[in-house]
């Protein structure tokens, strides 16, 4: 019999979800066939089987969280043959030991369910915590009493300090009209990356606008050209992520972080890159931006973009960026206010491109006109930076020649 | 030359032949070193089982069931006459001792660990020499040394014990007849074990103690009650005592006594006294610290917690090591250290290792005292529930006692449990399980238990941490 393991997802990454067995108990795999998915904080890891043979136990259902390196399930090996091998057989059930099966993977019960005793139970039936986010200190793995009133505290200290974290009540009836969803684990951790930014950055943003008919003219005149050579179309983010590196250059606290007491200044350009997928926002990043040159900032969006989108982003393509682009703008947005990506000093937001009546030269002229904003962690960045920095970003955009000239 | 061993155990005690056991269970090559002879034989055992736990606790019960007769039966609806029959009641002590003794070597045979009668001696690592009764010499080869020699008697200066009018902890368990006044040196866990003993049987007993408190290391509380219910049972205590000399005449001991903090000094006459004021590890000609093992200053041979001494290959269990004297505490050690030594997991959690005085009632406690906890600083709450109110303890016409259960105030986790009563020493394994998985009142609190029982004074005692006995 082989153990199934959680595969080792990157340094950082202590826990996992399980999104979805593909494979139910008693199933013959494969060997390398895709059993399971997990879900990390950012990014989908597959769970290959380890060898062909026949899935005699599921140990930690959907929705329950694992570690890496941790069994979730195992597998008969050499019994590949037999596919309808009923999981129940006397056998391979009393070797599943360690891995006791749970074939009735129903609902989102909590999964390393080892008896705790009598008053945890109690306090479980009466808060609804969640025993899986509680670290257990008694023999076994066992959850104590003390672990779970730690934890419970914990949580209250939270809501007291205006944290976002929920109280520990029973989970509110939902009405007919209503449905209750558990939250992914990307979108709870959006949800907590969010609101740390907000209370930990002295966040601010400064507004501009910019008139984009030089890079539509640019755009539409070289566009052919463009492609033909580099086989990727010029779009608009690569002009931003040029304005943004020159623009950074100028003014290094908006390409920092806030370490302890100290400031760290990063000398280079790793540019997070915000991509919409149907699971929630993905920040993959453009590393070394300024050492690229258009065609190169435009093929390495496409792939990032593409990558987001299939799930197939690895945690190392979305650590690491010293500042972020988010455009709202692909969804039509005219002015919003980012969030910082903490630890990062700025975010710089695109918008929609709409034409609008401007003064120029003093007269009433149609232009195509986008608002710029951009969000600092003031802690570090002096108003004066801020603007100075959005001003130059503006100024590059509505005459990017100054980019060629680095001007 | 034999062997080659994989471990070779000195010592057949309580620590030594379950290590030999436990090591034989495990697959490896192990043989068990004894001197302690018995008609010519070698009796394995220790201490414990030949002049310790085992006879004392027959004599115990023996006497108990007299007393009980003799006292409490009236009460039940009961008419007898009983009479003391001395020899019987050695007789069965002998019988039983002879029997355990006898398993013992049969578990060794049977688990094939291999017995030697003679005394150990550490040559080197690796390497112990046996010497028998008739003096011949044997080496024997091992990858592994298990120290497990024990303790002995530890002697009050100005005091010789003959084994006859002054007597140890040994030759009290066989006097040949009740004494008529019995001085009791040392108010520990022997001395009131067997100073009840020849009380129930008839002695006048007076137990005299350096310290003022009887049972030192029990829950001050649990003790001083413990002291009245022996006190009304016929025991005299002489606390903040100390015995500067006994005198064997014609007529008995004359025991000699001051205040422990100096004064005026006094004579009781007795017919028997007993000195029972500790026991000290046994290492003498082992060979132990030739071979570079470190012993601490009080004799005890260190160990890194897991019972490897400071020499790779030499280990050490039991009461010559650091710890409570407690046959228990030997033999969860011996079981770790042949685990350690198969290379398994072995672990002894010493802070959850139970206790028991074996008196009637009996006192039993594991985990922390109220004194230690306070001293520990830890914020505590204490439940507890007297047998007055427990309607088993009612029916067996036992009241007197009472279970005391601490508990971390904030965790609520079951930090020590205490116990003065009938069958405490049965009372208080619930408990040692409970904490063993870190439990806490509330979980012994919702634990269903049978009615009507002893145990349920536990559950209402840890009900009292709460405020909530039902019962009370």
């Amino acid at each position: 019999m082989t153990d199934i393991t959680v595969p080792n997802m990157g340094e950082s990454v202590t826990e996992a979800t399980i999104a979805k067995w593909f494979k139910k108990v008693g199933d013959a795999v494969a060997a390398d066939e895709v059993l399971a998915e997990l879900e990390t904080d950012k990014v989908t890891v597959e769970v290959p089987a380890p060898q062909a043979g026949v899935l005699t136990a599921i140990a930690v259902n959907e929705g329950g969280s694992v570690a890496p390196g941790s069994v979730i399930g195992s597998i008969e090996v050499g019994a590949g043959a037999t596919a309808a091998k009923p999981p129940e057989a006397p056998k391979p059930a009393a070797e599943a030991k360690p891995v006791p099966p749970k074939p009735e993977a129903a609902t989102a019960a909590p999964a390393e369910a080892k008896p705790s005793g009598p008053a945890v139970d109690r306090i479980v039936a009466e808060t609804g915590i969640d025993l899986s986010k509680v670290e257990a200190s008694g023999k076994d793995g066992r959850h104590t009493k003390g672990d779970v009133l730690a934890a419970l505290d914990a949580v209250a200290s939270q809501v007291k300090a205006g944290a976002e974290a929920p109280a520990p009540h029973a989970p509110r009836p939902t009405t007919e009209r209503e449905q209750r969803v558990k939250m992914t684990r990307l979108r709870a951790t959006i949800a907590k990356r969010l609101k740390e930014a907000q209370n930990t950055a002295a966040m601010l943003t400064t507004y501009n606008e910019a008139d984009m008919t030089e890079i539509m003219a640019l755009r539409k005149q070289h566009q052919d050209g463009f492609e033909k050579r580099h086989g990727v179309r010029i779009g608009f983010m690569s002009f931003f992520v040029k304005a943004c590196v020159a623009a950074l250059k100028e003014i290094p606290a908006v390409n920092a972080e806030i370490d302890g007491d100290d400031i760290i200044y990063k000398n280079y350009y790793d540019i997070g890159v915000a991509v919409g997928t149907d699971k929630g926002l993905v920040v993959p990043v453009l590393r070394d931006a300024d050492t690229k040159g258009f065609a190169d900032i435009e093929k390495g969006i496409a792939e990032l973009g593409a990558k987001a989108r299939e799930g197939k982003l690895k945690i190392e393509d979305m650590q690491g960026a010293t500042f972020t682009i988010s455009n709202g703008g692909v969804y039509g947005s005219l002015m919003s206010s980012p969030i910082l990506n903490a630890p990062q000093s700025g975010v710089l937001g695109m918008h929609k491109i709409q034409d609008r009546p401007i003064a120029l030269n003093g007269q009433v002229v149609i232009r195509p006109m986008m608002y710029l904003a951009l969000s600092y962690d003031h802690r570090m960045v002096d108003g004066k930076e801020a603007v100075t920095f959005l001003v130059r970003v503006k100024e590059a955009l509505e005459n990017p020649v100054r980019l060629l000239l680095e001007v | 030359m034999a062997g080659p061993y994989d471990v070779v155990v000195i010592g057949g005690g309580p620590g030594g032949y379950n290590a030999a056991i436990r090591a034989g269970q495990l697959g490896l090559k192990a043989a068990c070193i004894e001197k302690r002879a018995s008609g010519g034989a070698v009796a394995f055992g220790g201490t414990c089982l030949n002049v310790g736990c085992i006879p004392s606790k027959a004599l115990l019960h023996a006497s108990q069931r007299y007393e009980e007769a003799q006292k409490h039966f009236a009460g039940l609806g009961i008419k007898a006459t009983v009479e003391l029959d001395l020899p019987g009641m050695m007789g069965h002590k002998e019988k039983t001792v002879d029997q355990l003794v006898k398993g013992v070597a049969f578990l060794l045979k049977k688990n094939k660990v291999d017995p030697y009668f003679g005394t150990g001696r550490i040559v080197s690592a690796g390497k112990v020499e046996v010497t028998g009764a008739d003096g011949k010499t044997e080496i024997l080869e091992t990858k592994n040394i298990v120290i497990a020699t024990g303790s002995e008697v530890t002697p009050l200066p100005g005091v010789t014990i003959d084994e006859k009018t002054i007597v140890s902890s040994t030759g009290i368990l066989s006097l040949a007849e009740v004494p008529k006044r019995l001085v009791v040196i040392g108010a520990g866990v022997i001395g009131l074990e067997l100073g009840s003993v020849w009380r129930r049987l008839g002695a006048e007993v007076t137990c005299v103690e350096f310290l003022d408190r009887i049972v030192p290391g029990v829950d001050a509380e649990i003790a001083k009650d413990f002291q009245r219910i022996l006190t009304r049972q016929g025991i005299t205590f002489r606390l903040s005592s100390k015995v500067t000399k006994a005198d064997t005449g014609a007529n008995g001991v004359s025991v000699t006594i001051e205040p422990a903090k100096g004064g005026a000094a006094e004579t009781l006459e007795t017919d028997v006294l007993l000195v029972c004021i500790g026991r000290r590890p046994y290492i003498e000609g082992l060979g132990a610290k030739e071979a570079g093992v470190k012993v601490d200053a009080r004799g005890r041979v260190e160990t890194d917690g897991h019972g490897r001494t400071s020499v790779p290959g030499i280990w050490v269990i039991g009461d010559v090591t650091t710890g409570p004297m407690l046959a228990h505490k030997a033999e969860d050690e011996a079981m770790a250290v042949a685990e350690l030594i198969a290379g398994k997991a072995g672990h002894v959690n010493y802070d959850v290792i139970p206790s028991v005085v074996y008196t009637w009632p009996e006192v039993a406690s594991v985990g922390k005292t109220e004194e230690e906890v306070k001293a520990a600083g830890i914020a505590y709450k204490v439940g507890k529930f007297p047998f007055t109110a427990n309607a088993r303890a009612k029916t067996i016409a036992e009241k007197d006692g009472s279970v005391k259960v601490i508990a971390d105030a904030r965790t609520d986790r079951v930090l020590g449990c205490h116990i003065v009563g009938p069958e405490a020493g049965n009372l208080i394994m619930e408990v040692a399980v409970a904490m063993e998985f870190g439990a806490s009142s509330e979980d012994i609190v919702r634990t269903c238990h049978a009615h009507p029982t002893l145990p349920e004074a536990v559950r209402q005692a840890a009900m009292a941490v709460d405020n909530r006995a039902t019962q009370m």
